[in-house]
């Protein structure tokens, strides 16, 4: 083993230190909204509240879990994700497995038809008039049918499919099994970790995307909770963000009178944050495999 | 002659057999069937309703019945007043991110590989990783407090350590804007996006340290003479496809963080701006027109940032 120089003994102190420095301000802003969730909001308005809470309460989450309004957007969050992710899984993985058979008749045609949609959109204005034309204006649907085939994905999936050892699937083929039953027997079960990945994107997605409820949906019994944090967050005062909030959650407010706007959209954001950070630990493995695949195929 | 009937026989076999091919694997045919409908009708229709752009296009006539007006959208959006001032902010935004935050992931990259303490690196990935996840709305939170005048902890911070006096208003000032969509954008991808070339470098042969250690190279040069040129052809596909995105300056995160008035004359990039005219107005062909120039100016983007890059023998297709 060389010795390392001394410049190289300063670029690793400096990395260590830049890292430390990198990963601190990563955390802060979510470590501070968390304490800041926990902190009672007339205490949070003197300022300092930084990295513990100082008047610790459970206030703000007690308001928001009675606020009828985001308990709905809560669970058409949970609803949207769970649907969303397992059609748009089913329909990709089945697209994908047909179009890595090379005796699927089609196939080139299929997959220049696929690939195209990678380059050229018709665009927001055009999606949007269809989506509104075919009457899934204000459905449930409409936030899950539109983005169901996802290219990208079913290339992920393809690939896979392709690497998978052939003597199984023959085998199976002259047991007498048809394609769909190798399918669901066979081939989905060998697929764990890239279903895991694809999932888990697709879900993230599910979870994350307040935009297009917020142009298909106009019933307030049908919006998911991060497009209801978005219409809390956007109104610019306090007494506009309380009167985004249920009118029984603001009767109970008054009589506790500690809470803010601020520290009660905290306790929102936290509570649309936490499925995905209870999540994130569980799949870190496969996402790192998942985007590798994806970006091997680049 | 023999051979002539022989492939007679083999192209009548082919013909005759079309369709019993076909429903003999009706099976494998219904697996893609669902996925290739839900393309057609969410990726192609669309696409052909680009053409309304062409159009004054009415709801209530559809595209059949609105009128052809030419080129006629196109030319006001050239002459909109706000033309100039749209392309300047999609450039200098989008220029900023491929600027700032397109480096940046790579410099990670290259850090993380001289860790050699597996604990320090793991907690450093996941930590950073983990913004790539969050949405939109949530890292908007995450800025609208920090930034915030009452108490939020970047002015709390400065007039502790003395540099203001004044709470500063850092989302409500247009000076500010372009920085903070930057440091957001910065913040929430940087560990993400250094995955792949994290995995790049752990690809590069060690056999090459070693014989750039033995010439008696340091790490610190090692890093310019060998990790980065291995990486090199990674690094210019993703350029290349940064640029073919230029006109991609953001969208989320510019109409959450720049969602207000003061902010309009910094914060409106032709996504937005289509989606103000377009869902906003109900100018549908305008905004429909606007996109357009958009699509084709991106394609023409690409195309040149690939023939660039294929002169200098890296492209992407």
């Amino acid at each position: 083993m060389i010795k390392p120089t001394f410049g190289d003994r300063i670029m690793i102190v400096s990395i260590y230190i830049f890292l430390i420095l990198l990963g601190f301000v990563t955390f802060y802003p979510f470590w501070n909204s968390l304490v800041i969730s926990f902190n009672s909001g007339q205490d949070t308005m003197l300022g300092g509240v930084t990295f513990w809470p100082r008047d610790f309460t459970l206030e703000n989450y007690q308001i928001v879990f009675q606020d009828k309004r985001l308990l709905n957007a809560f669970l058409i969050s949970v609803l949207r994700t769970v649907i969303g992710t397992f059609l748009s899984v089913l329909v990709t993985a089945l697209l994908a497995y047909g179009l890595s058979k090379k005796e699927l008749i089609g196939r080139k045609f299929f997959m220049i038809f696929c690939l195209l949609t990678m380059f050229f959109s018709g665009g927001l204005i055009p999606t949007f008039l269809l989506v509104r034309g075919i009457g899934l204006m204000d459905s449930f649907w409409a936030m899950i049918i539109p983005t169901l085939v996802l290219v990208w994905n079913m290339i992920i999936f393809r690939t896979f499919f392709q690497q998978l050892p052939k003597g199984l699937e023959e085998s199976a083929k002259i047991d007498g099994c048809g394609n769909w039953q190798i399918f669901f027997r066979i081939v989905l079960p060998l697929s764990g970790p890239v279903i895991a990945t694809l999932s888990l994107f697709t879900a993230v997605f599910h979870w994350n995307d307040w935009f297009f409820p917020s142009i298909y949906i106009s019933s307030e019994n049908l919006i998911p909770i991060q497009t209801l944090l978005r219409q809390v967050l956007n109104s610019n005062t306090v007494t506009s963000q309380m009167s985004q909030l249920d009118a029984g959650a603001l009767a109970h407010m008054s009589n506790v009178a500690k809470v803010t706007g601020k520290s009660l959209s905290m306790a929102t954001m936290m509570v649309a944050t936490i499925p995905i950070i209870l999540v994130y630990p569980f799949v870190q493995k496969h996402f790192v495999k998942g985007v590798l695949i994806g970006s091997l195929k680049e | 002659m023999k051979s002539e009937v022989i492939t007679k026989s083999i192209k009548t076999n082919k013909k005759k057999s079309f369709f019993k091919r076909y429903f003999g694997q009706l099976d494998l045919q219904m697996m893609v069937i669902p996925g290739l409908v839900f393309i057609f009708i969410f990726n192609y229709i669309p696409m052909y309703g680009v053409l309304m752009a062409f159009q004054n296009y009415d709801i209530f006539e559809g595209m059949m019945g609105s009128t052809w007006v030419g080129l006629e959208h196109f030319k006001m959006f050239f002459s909109d007043p706000r033309f100039l001032e749209i392309m300047r902010n999609t450039f200098v935004i989008s220029g900023l991110k491929i600027l700032i935050c397109f480096p940046a992931p790579i410099m990670l990259a290259l850090m993380l590989n001289e860790v050699k303490n597996m604990a320090f690196k793991r907690t450093v990935q996941t930590i950073t990783y983990l913004p790539h996840f969050l949405s939109w709305v949530i890292v908007a939170g995450f800025a609208m407090s920090i930034l915030s005048t009452d108490n939020g902890s970047l002015n709390f911070a400065l007039e502790k350590i003395g540099l203001i006096d004044e709470p500063i208003s850092f989302l409500a000032i247009p000076e500010y804007f372009w920085t903070i969509i930057v440091s957001t954008n910065l913040w929430k991808s940087i560990g993400f996006a250094s995955i792949v070339y994290i995995a790049a470098i752990a690809g590069v042969d060690p056999q090459l340290y070693e014989a750039a250690a033995l010439d008696g190279a340091s790490r610190f040069k090692q890093i310019f003479l060998i990790t980065i040129p291995s990486i090199m052809p990674i690094i210019v596909i993703f350029f290349i496809l940064e640029v073919g995105n230029l006109l991609n300056a953001g969208f989320e995160d510019l109409l959450i963080l720049g969602d207000s008035a003061i902010l309009r004359s910094v914060s409106d990039v032709i996504d937005t701006y289509v989606y103000r005219v377009g869902i906003g107005s109900g100018r549908y062909s305008y905004a429909t027109a606007i996109g357009l120039f958009k699509a084709i100016i991106s394609v023409g983007l690409l195309t040149l940032a690939n023939y660039i890059a294929r002169r200098n023998g890296n492209s992407l297709w």
